[in-house]
């Protein structure tokens, strides 16, 4: 690197001598190698420094303070720190820019500008501790009306159903491959699914043997590269996803580099040890509508039309209409992946500037499918970027069906959102492959955190959902009259559907 | 109130009845559905039309009505305006379909009636058809219920089905078509509540071609029982399990075969399900269908004495009808309770 282009430090990792004890713990535990354990004292090197928290969590003395750094550039309103640095970066390498995790720009989130509503006086709100509050969901194809004969107790159903996955909460944890994520991650991840009834996907990694006791609450994902595709790979599912597209890096496909591809990851994905795993941008058998239409048939026929199917695309300009056209494909399900979305990793300039807000996604493919009277044909879930159980019940009042959650699950077991991912040196054990690193994750524990944490957001959920009178969550879905715009203008409301405060 | 066995009587009964409930209005909105009101033109559509005026409104419905068929009787509704404040003109048309106007356009007959009702109170004319059944006919307007009943003089009309409302506006000002019974093709609705899902339901009855004109709950009631009953066919028992669905524990609970229906009624109409607390009379020529909402968040008792069966908020009420009653029942929450005429599936 020149030093013209150098680029100056953007932490301080301080130790404070009258506290630490020189144990070391610090740079056992930093797989950056900031830290240095030096006779006297512990020398750091901030510039590896992702704030991953790690070592201030094992500190024993609380004597590490990562404080932000900033070396003052010109103020220039245009020219901001980030375009003058990405630039220097660039000069010197002549490279596309990498970025983990999600949508780093400040677009404002929509949902911060919706509010939910509650009950005062002419309805009563009803007390989730006290009454029946449901959220239990169905995801697959509904009939448009069904044949019923008898009456009573002597009744029988004529219409046959359509296979369907029951959730008992709408929250399900986002498809994260093994070789992105560790095996102990994803274990963590399918105990706690199978414990409170819902699913986990496997991203296009292929399925672990350890993984197949929790396979009826799993979800396999077969994406462009087709890794980890057999028979039994497929029999061994809840439900079978195409993924065609993600939401943090839309029209792209995916790279797992070959450091990250060990002997068990290369097994599980059926790839050579050591070798890139590179997924096509498009799927190549998929060229237009009616090659997914193939797919989806092909893949029923693999497993006896026993499994719902579910299309997974980023939330672009256009995803109502494609929504639509993967209605018509015989599909069971959409997945919209909004752009806040994570990823391992993405070239940072599509992760930050391709594709939409999930919110406004929502609204407009759920409007499409009902206009076009094909909302039973598909569930809508939705992900990208889901905070908090407010934004999980405002997208099921915008039309969702149900959720998955990624970076959230992840920050469940540890994750700070450094972003760094792709480096395969995850301190907290959950994105790399590393045994020393992975070992610090017991998936006992993890799953543990990650149910909690689903538990929690649906005692909030059904909170919300009591507090607006509502206690069976299919009268939520779609229901944006109990949603308001707060500042938000007159085009976003319209495709929103939904009034501003005051109305 | 229904007489199973088709005996007519006049409506100062249920009058009475409904006067006893006046701590459950305000004197904003009232109204009666009778059935059976209209021997002499059985077989025609009795067309209930609120008129701003007689020259452009009536001119616009005529118009519109005569593009569907023709009108074979046109009168005002006569009233006895002496304690009522008349903001609109009860009119009526006897009307009938013609065939050949409903051939080219490949539409069956009730919802062509439909379509031409939701033009009607669509176009802002000036007229609002709130009543559109063979043989049978809404009043109501803005009063207490006994001022609304004198006002149209209901103990001049004999019916086997009488359905009586008090309303206490609360979402929409108290105005004369936003009183119940609400009423489109054969259906009446009354209903106490407010329905939390409305947005929900709102939208699935959109998607078959309804339009919600009025904003008010009751109208997507009535649509719903149309799309379900009369369109999708399904019974009115299942219909109101369909929209007050049972528990998934209760669900889980049952046989096999009766839990498969349940599942698969809130597998298709999840959108069609109403929550919030609502307590629900639906007639029809058939009989009536009284629900509430799964937790009872609103009262409903059943009154039964020889062959005639009362439903009500209050039991005061069905006994100010009817003193010697061989039986009263509550029915539990979410579970509907059909009464029929006899010889009526």
């Amino acid at each position: 690197m020149s030093v013209a282009n150098y680029i100056p430090n953007k932490y301080d990792v301080v130790v404070d001598p009258s506290r630490c004890r020189m144990c070391g713990r610090c740079e056992e535990n930093c797989s950056y190698g900031v830290f240095r354990k030096e006779q006297d004292r512990i020398v750091t090197f901030p510039s590896n420094c992702v704030v991953c928290h790690r070592c201030i969590s094992f500190c024993p003395a609380d004597a590490i303070t990562i404080r932000e750094r900033t070396a003052t550039y010109r103020h220039h309103p245009h020219w901001d720190e980030e375009s003058r640095e990405d630039i220097y970066n660039q000069a010197n390498t002549g490279r596309v820019i990498l970025g983990g995790m999600g949508n780093a720009r400040s677009y404002p989130p929509i949902f911060d500008r919706l509010l939910l509503d509650a009950c005062q006086i002419t309805n009563p709100s009803i007390d989730p501790l006290r009454e029946p509050m449901e959220t239990r969901v169905y995801l697959g194809k509904k009939p448009a009306t069904v044949e019923i004969t008898g009456s009573g107790r002597d009744v029988e159903l004529k219409t046959s159903l359509s296979p369907n996955l029951k959730l008992e909460t709408p929250i399900m944890v986002a498809h994260m491959s093994y070789g992105a994520v560790s095996l102990a991650a994803q274990k963590s991840f399918a105990m706690a699914a199978q414990r409170l009834g819902t699913y986990m996907g496997t991203g296009e990694g292929g399925t672990h043997p350890d993984l197949l006791a929790y396979k009826d609450n799993i979800i396999v994902q077969v994406a462009s590269g087709r890794f980890g595709v057999s028979p039994d790979y497929l029999a061994n599912s809840a439900a079978i996803e195409i993924k065609a597209g993600q939401g943090a890096k839309p029209g792209i496909g995916g790279h797992l580099p070959g450091e990250k591809v060990d002997a068990e990851v290369s097994r599980t994905r059926m790839i050579p040890v050591g070798s890139d795993a590179i997924s096509p941008a498009p799927h190549h058998d998929i060229y237009s509508i009616e090659d997914l239409a193939q797919l989806v048939r092909a893949l029923k026929e693999a497993t006896d039309w026993k499994k719902p199917v579910f299309v997974k695309i980023a939330a672009v300009h256009n995803a109502a209409a494609i929504a639509a056209g993967i209605a018509r494909a015989d599909a069971d399900g959409v997945v919209i992946d909004g752009f806040k979305g994570g990823t391992g990793a993405a070239p940072k300039v599509l992760r930050d500037h391709v594709g939409i807000p999930i919110e406004a996604a929502i609204a407009s493919v759920d409007a499409k499918l009902r206009n076009q009277g094909i909302r039973n044909e598909v569930s809508i879930i939705a992900s990208g970027g889901f905070r908090n159980s407010a934004d999980l019940t405002k997208a099921i009042a915008l039309g969702a069906d149900a959720v998955y959650i990624g970076t959230a699950a992840l920050i469940a077991l540890g994750c700070r959102v450094c972003g760094k991912c792709y480096m395969g040196m995850c301190p907290w054990g959950i994105a790399t492959q590393t045994p020393r690193l992975v070992s610090r994750l017991d998936p006992i524990e993890g799953a543990q955190k990650v149910a909690n944490l689903i538990t929690a957001w649906t005692h909030e959920l059904q909170e919300l959902m009591g507090a607006a009178g509502i206690n069976s969550i299919e009268s939520l879905r779609g229901n944006r009259d109990r949603l308001r715009g707060y500042l938000l203008d007159e085009n976003i409301l319209e495709v929103l559907d939904v009034k501003t405060v005051g109305a | 109130m229904l007489n199973k066995d088709g005996r007519r009587v006049n409506g100062s009964m249920i009058k009475n009845g409904l006067s006893r409930m006046n701590e459950r209005g305000n004197g904003q909105g009232a109204g009666y559905a009778a059935y059976g009101i209209y021997p002499e033109f059985a077989e025609d559509y009795a067309l209930h039309v609120f008129l701003d005026n007689m020259k452009e409104a009536k001119f616009s419905v005529e118009k519109e009505i005569e593009r569907w068929g023709y009108i074979v009787h046109a009168e005002e509704i006569p009233v006895d305006d002496r304690k009522v404040e008349v903001s609109h003109i009860p009119y009526r048309y006897f009307f009938k379909p013609d065939p050949e106007k409903l051939l080219g356009r490949k539409i069956d007959e009730k919802d062509a009636i439909l379509k031409m009702v939701m033009d009607i109170n669509a176009s802002r004319s000036g007229a609002l058809v709130f009543s559109s059944g063979k043989n049978m006919g809404i009043f109501k307007a803005s009063a207490w219920p006994e001022e609304v009943g004198n006002f149209y003089m209901v103990n001049k009309y004999k019916g086997y089905l009488w359905l009586g409302h008090n309303r206490y506006p609360t979402n929409t000002p108290g105005w004369w078509g936003g009183a119940h019974p609400f009423g489109l093709l054969d259906w009446s609705v009354v209903h106490n509540g407010e329905i939390t899902s409305y947005g929900t339901n709102m939208r699935y009855v959109e998607s078959f071609g309804y339009s919600c004109t009025m904003l008010t709950d009751t109208e997507v009631v009535t649509y719903l029982f149309d799309l379900l009953v009369r369109k999708h066919r399904l019974s009115t028992e299942m219909a109101g399990h369909a929209l007050a669905p049972r528990f998934w524990d209760d669900i889980d609970r049952m046989a096999p075969n009766e839990r498969d229906v349940h599942t698969a009624l809130r597998l298709a109409y999840a959108s069609a399900s109403m929550n919030g607390p609502f307590a629900i009379v639906v007639g029809n020529t058939g009989g009536f269908v009284a629900l509430t909402d799964r937790i009872k968040l609103r009262p409903l008792v059943m009154g039964y004495r020889g062959k005639t069966a009362f439903v009500s908020s209050e039991e005061a009420a069905i006994r100010a009808m009817e003193p010697n009653l061989d039986r009263v029942y509550h029915p539990p929450a979410g579970t509907p309770v059909v009464e029929r005429l006899e010889g009526r599936a």
